[in-house]
C-alpha cells in the first residue's frame, strides 16, 4: 500500500509506512546519514498530512520490519493487546493526537491503552506532536518502580547518582559517591559505568556498593553497568546484584551487535528476580537506550532512528523495568547534531517511552562535538522535569571524567527540585532528613553532622 | 569603606576528598547552585574543547616541521568539504576527495613498508601539539630498524578509516595513522594512533591496534613511539593487527573510539 499528499499541483507519493515515517521526522542528522530524510520542508510536512490519515489498523498489517527476519518486530506483533486498543482501534494517528490531548485521555484511561499501542503507532503519533503536547501528554502519565524505593510518583524526581572513574579505582569512587549523597542524589541507584568489562572488577564494585548500602541502610539500589552476561556470570557467584543492566536496541540485528538476544534478556530477567533482593517490588531491570544505536550498528534497516527508538522501548517493557534511560546526546552529532535535536529528541523519548509504560528517565547529555552546551542541556532538564520524568543523571560537576562527555550534576537536580518542588523518592528523603544531609523544606544542610558519614563512608 | 561581601557562597566540608579523585567534586554552592569560580572553570574546559574541535591543520608549518625527515610529504582532503559536514557525515571522512586520489596515485611511490598518516580527526590541535615529535622520532626508529617508508600523507577532515583509502592506492605493508582524538573537558589535545596491516577499503575496526591519550601529560611521544615500535616488529612477524596482535605493552586492540570510526 502507497501513501501519498497533494500539495498545489504536486503529489507526493510515499512507498511504505517507514518511508512516511522517516519523511515524517522532524530534522535529526542520523536520518541523513542515512539517507531518509525529506528532500525539503514541504515534503516533510506533506509526509506528515499523509500520515495523520493512516488508521491505526494499518500499523498492526503493514510492518516496518519484515515479521519472518526481525525478532523485535515478532515480539511487537504477537504480543500486541487488541483488547486495550478496541475503544479507539478506528481511529487514525493524527485522531489519536487529538485524543491524547483531549480531557478524555487522562492517566487511568492512558494506562489502559498503553499495552494496545505498537512503537510505530507511538513514534507515529509524535512526530504530529510539538514540544509542548509531548510535554503535556507525558505529564498526565504516571509510571511508578519499586525495588528498596519507590520511584515515578507525581511530584517527586529521582536521581541516579554516577560516580564514574576511569581506573575503577574504590576511593575515587566513593569520594564521588559521599558527594552525591551529600548534595541528596542517589535515589534512583548509584549506578557505576565500569571502566572495563572485567567480572572481576564489577564483582569489587558491587560488593563495595552494597556494603556503603547495608551499613548506612541506605533506601537505595545499585548496579554496575557491565554487559548482562557478566552479571549472570556474577549472579551465579552469588555476588550482590539489585539491578540487571543492559543497552538494547529496537532490532534484532542491532540486539546482536549489543551482544543480546531477547531469550537472554528473559534468562537474566528470571535470575534477577530469583535473588529476591527488592524489598519494596521486583522491577530490577534497568535499560538504557538511544536514537541512532540501529543505524550505529548497520540493523537499522531503512527504519528512522526515533521509530528504532520506540521499538526498542517495544523490548523493555516485557521485562517490567525498574528504570528505562535514553542517553540521549551521548552518541553524538552524526545522529543528534546540535541542542535542538537534542531537545527534540529528548522530549520525543521520554513521551514515547511513557506511552508505552514504562519508566522513564533520561541521561540529558551532549559530546565535545557536538553543538550543544550547558544551557541547552538546562532547557532539556527543566523541560524534562515539567514533563514529569522519572530520574536524571546525577555526575559530579556535570563532568564524568571516565566516559568524557558531559551530562547533568548534583547541583542541576537540586535546581529542579527547587523551581518545581519536586522531591526524592519517599523512602530516601526520609533517610536524607535522618542523616542531617537536608531539612524538610529540601535544603541541603551544613554542620558536623556528615562528617561522620563521609569520614566512615571512605575506604580504608 | 571595608563591606564584607555576604555573597552566600558555601564551601563542602568533605573539600579533603579531592585527593582521591579528578571529579568535579566539593564544588560548595549557593543556595543550590554551583559558585561562579566553579562554573567558569567549567565553561573554560568546555571552551578548550570546541575550540580543539574547530582547529584545523596548518598543512605549511607541518610541512616545515616534517622536513627534517627528508620524506616527500603529500598533502589530502577527505569527501566532507567542512567541519560541519565533517561531524555529520563519518562517512565522507573515510574517503578521499577525487583530486587527492589522484595526487597520490601521481606520486607514483614504489610500494613502501610502512606509511606514516598524519590526520585533524577531533583536533587539530592535538596533532600540532604532538605529531611533528612522534613522527620525526618514529621515523628516525624505523629507518634504523631497516623499514622503508612511504611519503607522509597530511589529511584534512580525516577519520580512522581513510588509513583504507589510502592504503589502497600507497600499497604500504602496514600503516600509521596519528589523529586527534575527541576533545574532553580535561583534555583537548589528545592524539591517538592507529596501526593497521595491510590497510584496504572494507576493513574493520578489530584489525587495528590503537594508542591513546597520546600527549605530555598522557603517554609521552617518546613513550608512544617505543609502543609504536614495538606494534610494528609485532605485526610484520605476525603479519597481522587488530585484536589478535595481543597486549604486551599495554596497548588495545580493536577499540576505536565510536566517534573516530
Amino acid at each position: 500500500m502507497g501513501y501519498s499528499c497533494t500539495i498545489g499541483h504536486f503529489t507526493y507519493r510515499f512507498a511504505d509506512l517507514k518511508t512516511i515515517l522517516a519523511k515524517a521526522s522532524p530534522l535529526r542528522s542520523g536520518d541523513g546519514l542515512a539517507g531518509l530524510v525529506a528532500d525539503s520542508y514541504e515534503e516533510r510536512v506533506a509526509a506528515q498530512i499523509a500520515l495523520a490519515d493512516v488508521p491505526l489498523t494499518q500499523f498492526l498489517n503493514e510492518t516496518v520490519i519484515p515479521y519472518e527476519t526481525d525478532d523485535v518486530t515478532r515480539l511487537i506483533i504477537d504480543t500486541h493487546d487488541a483488547a486495550a486498543l478496541a475503544t479507539i482501534s478506528h481511529f487514525t494517528v493524527g485522531d489519536l493526537r487529538d485524543w491524547l490531548l483531549s480531557d478524555d485521555a487522562d492517566t487511568a484511561a492512558l494506562r489502559a491503552l498503553s499495552p494496545g499501542l505498537t512503537p510505530e503507532m507511538v513514534s507515529a503519533v509524535s512526530k504530529l506532536m510539538r514540544n509542548q503536547e509531548l510535554i503535556l501528554v507525558a505529564k498526565k502519565i504516571q509510571v511508578v518502580t519499586r525495588f528498596r524505593n519507590t520511584i515515578g510518583l507525581p511530584g517527586h524526581l529521582s536521581v541516579r547518582l554516577q560516580p564514574n572513574h576511569p581506573t575503577d579505582d574504590a576511593k575515587g569512587i566513593a569520594a564521588s559517591i559521599i558527594d552525591g549523597l551529600l548534595y541528596g542524589s542517589g535515589d534512583a541507584m548509584i549506578g557505576i559505568n565500569p571502566a572495563t568489562d572485567s567480572p572481576a572488577t564489577t564483582a569489587r564494585l558491587l560488593h563495595m556498593l552494597d556494603d556503603v548500602r547495608e551499613r548506612f541502610a541506605i533506601p537505595t539500589q545499585n548496579c554496575v553497568l557491565s554487559h548482562i552476561t557478566t552479571t549472570l556470570e556474577l549472579i551465579n557467584q552469588q555476588v550482590p546484584v539489585d539491578l540487571i543492566f543492559q543497552s538494547i536496541a529496537g532490532t534484532q540485528q542491532a540486539n546482536a551487535s549489543f551482544g543480546v538476544t531477547l531469550p537472554l534478556l528473559q534468562e537474566a530477567y528470571e535470575a534477577g528476580l530469583s535473588l529476591k533482593r527488592g524489598t519494596l517490588g521486583n522491577n530490577l531491570m534497568y535499560f538504557e537506550t538511544g536514537q541512532g544505536s540501529a543505524l550505529s550498528s548497520g540493523g537499522h534497516h531503512g527504519v528512522d532512528q526515533q521509530t528504532c527508538e520506540v521499538r526498542a522501548y517495544a523490548v523493555t517493557r516485557h521485562y517490567n523495568p525498574f528504570l528505562v534511560n535514553s542517553v540521549v546526546g551521548f552518541i553524538g552529532p552524526e545522529y543528534l547534531f546540535d541542542g535542538k535535536q537534542i531537545i527534540r529528541a529528548g522530549l520525543e523519548d521520554h513521551f514515547c517511552g511513557k506511552l508505552m509504560g514504562l519508566p522513564m528517565g533520561m541521561d540529558i547529555c551532549y559530546t565535545n562535538h557536538a553543538q550543544a552546551d550547558q544551557d541547552d542541556m538546562d532547557t532539556l532538564l527543566t523541560l524534562l522535569g515539567v514533563a514529569g520524568v522519572n530520574f536524571i543523571m546525577g555526575v559530579p560537576g556535570a563532568d564524568d571524567i571516565m566516559l568524557h562527555y558531559q551530562s547533568t550534576s548534583f547541583h542541576d537536580a537540586l535546581y529542579l527540585r527547587r523551581v518545581l518542588g519536586l522531591r526524592p523518592a519517599p523512602e530516601f528523603e526520609e533517610w536524607l532528613l535522618r542523616q542531617g544531609i537536608i531539612d524538610n523544606q529540601g535544603n541541603r544542610l551544613s554542620g558536623g553532622l556528615q562528617k561522620q558519614l563521609y569520614a566512615a563512608l571512605l575506604p580504608a | 569603606m571595608n563591606k564584607q561581601k555576604k555573597t552566600g557562597l558555601e564551601s563542602d566540608e568533605w573539600d579533603a576528598l579531592k585527593a582521591y579523585t579528578d571529579a568535579r567534586i566539593a564544588l560548595g554552592k549557593t543556595g543550590v547552585s554551583i559558585p561562579l569560580r566553579e562554573s567558569l572553570r567549567f565553561r573554560l574546559a568546555h571552551a578548550h574543547a570546541k575550540d580543539a574541535v574547530y582547529s584545523r591543520l596548518n598543512i605549511a608549518s607541518l610541512e616545515d616541521d616534517l622536513a627534517p625527515t627528508g620524506l616527500p610529504i603529500c598533502a589530502v582532503h577527505s569527501q566532507a568539504e567542512n567541519r560541519d559536514t565533517y561531524l555529520q557525515r563519518p562517512d565522507l571522512g573515510r574517503l578521499l576527495d577525487e583530486p587527492s586520489a589522484k595526487r597520490l596515485q601521481g606520486l607514483n611511490s614504489t610500494p613502501a613498508d610502512i606509511s606514516l598518516i598524519v590526520a585533524d580527526g577531533l583536533s587539530a590541535t592535538a596533532i600540532h601539539k604532538n605529531a611533528v615529535l612522534v613522527v620525526n622520532l618514529l621515523v628516525e626508529q624505523v629507518r634504523r630498524a631497516g623499514y622503508s617508508l612511504a611519503p607522509v600523507v597530511l589529511v584534512e577532515q580525516g577519520r580512522v578509516a581513510i588509513t583504507d583509502a589510502i592504503g589502497a592506492l600507497l600499497q604500504p605493508r602496514l600503516a600509521i595513522l596519528l589523529v586527534g582524538e575527541r576533545p574532553g573537558l580535561s583534555s583537548f589535545d589528545s592524539m591517538g594512533a592507529y596501526i593497521t596491516y595491510a590497510p584496504q577499503p572494507g576493513l574493520t575496526d578489530e584489525r587495528r591496534n590503537c594508542l591513546s591519550n597520546i600527549r605530555e601529560q598522557g603517554l609521552t611521544p617518546i613513550m608512544a613511539v617505543n609502543k609504536l615500535m614495538y606494534i610494528i616488529e609485532t605485526a610484520f612477524r605476525l603479519k597481522l593487527t587488530g585484536v589478535e596482535l595481543k597486549d604486551n605493552g599495554g596497548l588495545a586492540a580493536g577499540e576505536v573510539p565510536k566517534e573516530l570510526e
